[in-house]
């Protein structure tokens, strides 16, 4: 039996007029551990992400992060407490610096309040330093560091991704989840990508899970793998054993055709 | 450091202007008309610098802006015409009540997008505008006689606390999460931002600034009525704001001169005065459609100027 897990979702269901998008889903993932959760379009995979996130509130079932219960929670609470994201269509704060970007997400880790930096007290000053060094940290680490002024939007596309990733870094998290990263991006960034996912882990000593459509990307990194269809788990294993699982190739490919049938 | 040295240079500029102005004043070359006109541009910078703190800024589109100029106005008259009070404390006093009605309306409204949002301050502004016309007290609809106590002095020192205020809180994590808000409020929200703090926030910093304001501008005129404190000056502050670039601070101080010197000017025709003044805004908009400023301040300007120079020479 392994340690107590980072994160639990129960019978976790959540339900839209009369879809249910996802229903009765459990996962559990441990600490340090890099989950693939891979399902075809409309699965409900992002709605799984925003129901840990505290975006969506989940209609049935429970989600324990380290023990606690956090479904309802707003989801600025849920990132204080540990979990961080990025968005499948990129979400970067366009008009903002790649360093303030950064420092955005530093926020809650800050401690100076609204009135030292209106007066600029020496602990505004002491703060700013402090998230200026952090967020400077994080860029070198993600290559971004010669880029700190420039705008985010004027970034290519690839940087844009890998900002992102770094701006969910600085919330300190515990969990991280990553949604559809490898998403428009080359063969070569792909690859750079999942080192840099590796690398990440290992240095922040992270529980990562990822959606991605990357079948290469998932199978590769990936410990243990998820599949949802239609809102619910049709399996889960390593990548051996999704590969080969008849379930999964059926909702991928479609349902295999006898010869018999036809006639 | 480079912002103290931004900061000296703002304190210095800002002496040398009141010195100056100071002195033209007490030796009689500044007739009132003009002098008047400068404390008129002080009021209004102020309230387009307020605004800009919540639309420029944290992308709140609220249009009450004169509700709250209406209330330090008509608390602070209060304050000095009913109480006797001292003017400095009438200031704050307008100040802190328009504050607190900011986290009150704040609260509720915040929750509202776009235009509702602008509809639901509208119609905060209306209110207050109503109740006022309602209370003898403060002379219904007829106004209040308000006494001239605001100075050059006064109106210069508020204005260049506002500025160094708002520009601080801009330049500052809590200023940082406000334009995260404004760029993308989800994932703001999503990087451990408390977004509806930050907007009631905003708003209530805006709200003290335009009640200070509006404690000078009572007493800048000899009368106080209801009927100044209209929609119609809230789409004048609202053009401020939209005029200098929305997210400048510079820009919506350079747009609050120079509206305020044009429709100044144009009272002498009075009425082609407003025929002008739409052209003015319609030729703004058309060739510089994302404000006189942009997003950039005027630091930046002379910054990229400078380093231009470097470069050709």
């Amino acid at each position: 039996m392994k340690e107590q897990p980072i994160l639990e979702l129960k019978d976790l269901g959540i339900q839209f007029g009369g879809l249910k998008a996802v229903d009765k889903l459990n996962m559990t993932l441990y600490d340090n551990e890099l989950i693939g959760l891979i399902g075809p379009n409309g699965a409900g995979k992002t709605t799984v992400f925003n129901m840990i996130t505290g975006v969506y509130t989940p209609t049935e079932g429970d989600i324990v992060f380290r023990g606690e219960r956090i479904n309802g929670l707003p989801p600025f609470k849920v990132t204080r407490k540990g979990i961080s994201r990025t968005f499948q269509n990129i979400r970067l704060f366009n008009d903002l610096s790649v360093l303030d970007n950064v420092k955005v997400a530093n926020h809650s880790l800050a401690g100076h309040s609204v009135f030292s930096s209106m007066f600029r007290m020496p602990k505004h000053f002491i703060g700013e330093r402090e998230m200026e060094l952090k967020s400077m940290q994080l860029l070198k680490i993600f290559e971004l560091d010669g880029l700190k002024d420039e705008l985010a939007k004027n970034l290519p596309y690839g940087m844009q991704r890998r900002l992102e990733i770094a701006r969910a870094l600085a919330a300190a998290p515990k969990l991280l989840l990553l949604d559809e990263p490898a998403a428009g991006m080359n063969p070569q960034e792909t690859k750079e990508l999942m080192d840099l996912i590796h690398f990440v882990r290992k240095q922040y000593d992270l529980t990562i899970l990822l959606i991605e459509h990357d079948m290469r990307l998932v199978m590769g990194i990936c410990e243990r793998i998820y599949v949802l269809d239609h809102g619910q788990l049709i399996a889960h294993g390593t990548g051996e054993e999704i590969r080969n699982d008849p379930k999964v190739i059926e909702a991928y490919l479609g349902e295999e055709v006898s010869i018999d049938a036809q006639s | 450091m480079k912002l103290s040295k931004r900061f000296w240079g703002f304190i210095i500029a800002a002496l040398v202007i009141y010195a100056v102005v100071q002195v033209l004043i007490t030796t009689g070359t500044l007739n009132p008309f003009y002098s008047n006109t400068l404390i008129f541009i002080c009021i209004n910078i102020m309230l387009a610098v307020s605004l800009h703190l919540v639309i420029g800024i944290t992308g709140q589109f609220s249009i009450g802006h004169a509700g709250f100029l209406a209330l330090g106005a008509y608390l602070s008259a209060i304050v000095t015409m009913k109480l006797h009070l001292p003017f400095i404390l009438a200031l704050i006093v307008g100040g802190i009540v328009a504050a607190f009605a900011g986290l009150i309306v704040g609260i509720p409204t915040l929750r509202l997008r776009g235009d509702y949002l602008a509809i639901a301050t509208l119609g905060f502004a209306e209110i207050i505008r109503i109740i006022f016309l309602n209370i003898e007290y403060v002379g219904g609809a007829a106004g209040m006689q308000v006494k001239h106590m605001t100075t050059w002095t006064y109106a210069f020192i508020s204005l260049v606390i506002t500025i160094i205020i708002i520009s601080n809180f801009t330049n500052s994590r809590h200023g940082r999460a406000c334009i995260a808000i404004r760029e993308d409020e989800i994932a703001a929200d999503a990087m451990g931002i408390n977004t509806t703090y930050y907007k009631v926030l905003a708003f209530v910093i805006g709200a003290f600034f335009a009640g200070i304001a509006g404690g000078l501008y009572a007493h800048n005129f000899y009368i106080i009525q209801p009927q100044n404190f209209g929609f119609l000056k809230s789409f004048d502050i609202l053009i401020f704001v939209v005029l200098g670039g929305l997210g400048s601070l510079s820009g919506s101080v350079i747009s609050a001169i120079l509206l305020t010197l044009v429709s100044t000017f144009l009272q002498e025709y009075p009425e082609t005065r407003m025929i002008l003044y739409s052209v003015v805004l319609i030729l703004v908009m058309l060739y510089r459609p994302q404000g006189l400023m942009g997003t950039k301040e005027i630091t930046d300007v002379v910054a990229n100027l400078r380093s231009k120079r470097r470069e050709a020479s």
